[in-house]
């Protein structure tokens, strides 16, 4: 295991870089997709330097004050993560940091943000039981919260974590689409329908503000990937490969899919939560599931 | 730095149009044109645009609406009148209803005139907008720069 600080200061520098990249090819792909050229690769960078350019205005001055929060929040959920400490703090780190960009919403008093600010509300509650019973997951099985030790029991012999946890897996997947606001889960604000409730909750920031908050995406972007990373960090590469697959499925189910109501978004992730999550725990509890289980890798 | 010039947003707006520029206006969002090529997204919302494409004239309702529009975007900012009615009012600016073209309520920057305006046309008019769009901030830098000082 590399020094803790090493991982934290790299993602701190590299994250933001790496997640243009990643957007910047999301773009690309999902413009072939819909038989287009595409912007640039680096357009994600040219949209946030842009957005520094312009002249700063907001409604209330507070609400650069949460959007700053909202970044520095989500910059710690991912230092602490990479440098492999307590996963529950990780969880809560990242809706510490959500409930900032909601606060920032509703202090712009539009009406159009403050739907996007309760849908927001409402996509954290679907999303953090999934979260929540996966860190479960991954103490059941390899004895600790700790990113660093999970990491380690893995290398060590303990086999893929996600042979262990194999449907928590297919759960934070699931989440993830709600997380990386991806249709048919962009519910409170969307990078493609730039007209559904004007932007939602981003509606009122402009100029760097806005460029704050596409910051923390990009921040958030690599935190998401590195936690589905995690269930295959016995074998980093395979890992990755799972990572770039993964991401792949996701501008593929973006791209083939209407804007799902909010009542279906909370109610699917619930109930992915409870069946997948609790059966996978009930069965890991019971010593059913050992790793090989699956008759895979 | 020119990065504004590689990623103008947009916001259309339909004045009194007969629709038919707004139909060219999304079909530049189509594979066969895709301005997204260029970074151009369109947006929807006045605080997050760069420029303001509205086609059509200028009527005695909607004046406040265009104003307000126009203040709420974040400079620098330009604007483009697109199709003939938008530039001069057209056929309709004799009609009592009708104020004009854009340039009567508030300040345009490039004239797409045609009708309806082929897709092109408004591709080659957002394209001599950004270097306008490029001179503003320019400016807005070198009076910001000022100020600091």
């Amino acid at each position: 295991m590399i020094n803790p600080f090493i991982g934290a200061i790299l993602f701190v520098i590299f994250a933001p870089v790496l997640g243009g990249l990643v957007a910047g090819i999301d773009r690309k792909v999902t413009a072939h997709m819909q038989g287009r050229v595409g912007p640039p690769i680096l357009q994600p960078f040219y949209d946030i330097f842009k957005l520094f350019e312009k002249e700063s205005a907001v409604v209330r001055p507070e609400i650069n004050f949460y959007i700053f929060c909202y970044l520095v929040f989500l910059v710690i959920t991912g230092a602490i993560f990479f440098a492999g400490e307590d996963i529950l703090l990780v969880i809560f780190a990242l809706t510490l940091a959500h409930v900032f960009i909601v606060i920032a919403a509703y202090a712009s008093s539009s009406p159009y943000a403050h739907v996007g600010a309760e849908r927001e509300l409402l996509m954290m509650m679907a999303v953090e039981p999934m979260l929540i019973l996966a860190a479960a997951g991954m103490y059941v099985a390899t004895g600790s919260f700790f990113v660093g030790e999970i990491i380690d029991f893995q290398l060590g012999g303990g086999g893929l974590l996600v042979t262990w946890i194999p449907l928590l897996f297919i759960g934070v997947v699931y989440i993830l689409t709600i997380k990386l606001r991806k249709s048919p889960f962009d519910i409170s604000t969307s990078h493609h329908a730039h007209q559904e409730l004007v932007k939602g909750l981003t509606t009122e920031f402009s100029g760097p503000t806005l460029g704050m908050y596409e910051i923390a995406h990009l921040y958030e972007l690599v935190f998401l990937l590195g936690f589905v990373w995690l269930f295959f960090a016995g074998s980093p590469l395979l890992g990755i490969v799972v990572v770039a697959v993964v991401y792949f499925l996701e501008i593929l189910i973006d791209n083939t899919n209407t804007r799902a109501k909010w009542q279906f978004a909370l109610r699917s992730a619930w109930l992915a939560a409870l069946v997948l999550g609790v059966i996978n725990l009930v069965a890991l509890v019971l010593g059913i599931i050992q790793p090989g289980t699956l008759g895979v890798l | 730095m020119a990065n504004i010039t590689k990623s103008p947003w947009i916001i259309h707006y339909d004045g009194s149009s007969c629709n038919g520029c707004d139909i060219e206006v999304l079909a530049c969002l189509t594979p066969l044109y895709d301005i997204e090529r260029f970074g151009i997204i369109n947006t929807g919302n006045p605080k997050h645009a760069d420029i303001f494409l509205i086609t059509g004239g200028i009527n005695h309702q909607n004046v406040e609406i265009v104003k307000n529009t126009y203040e709420q975007m974040v400079d620098p900012k330009v604007v483009v009148a697109v199709g003939i009615c938008a530039t001069s009012g057209g056929v309709f600016r004799e009609c009592y209803n009708i104020m004009g073209g854009v340039d009567t309520v508030i300040p345009v920057d490039v004239y797409v005139p045609g009708c309806a305006v082929r897709p092109e046309a408004i591709i080659d008019g957002v394209v001599q907008a950004l270097g306008i769009l490029e001179k503003k901030r320019a400016k807005l830098a070198a009076e910001q720069g000022g100020a600091k000082k």
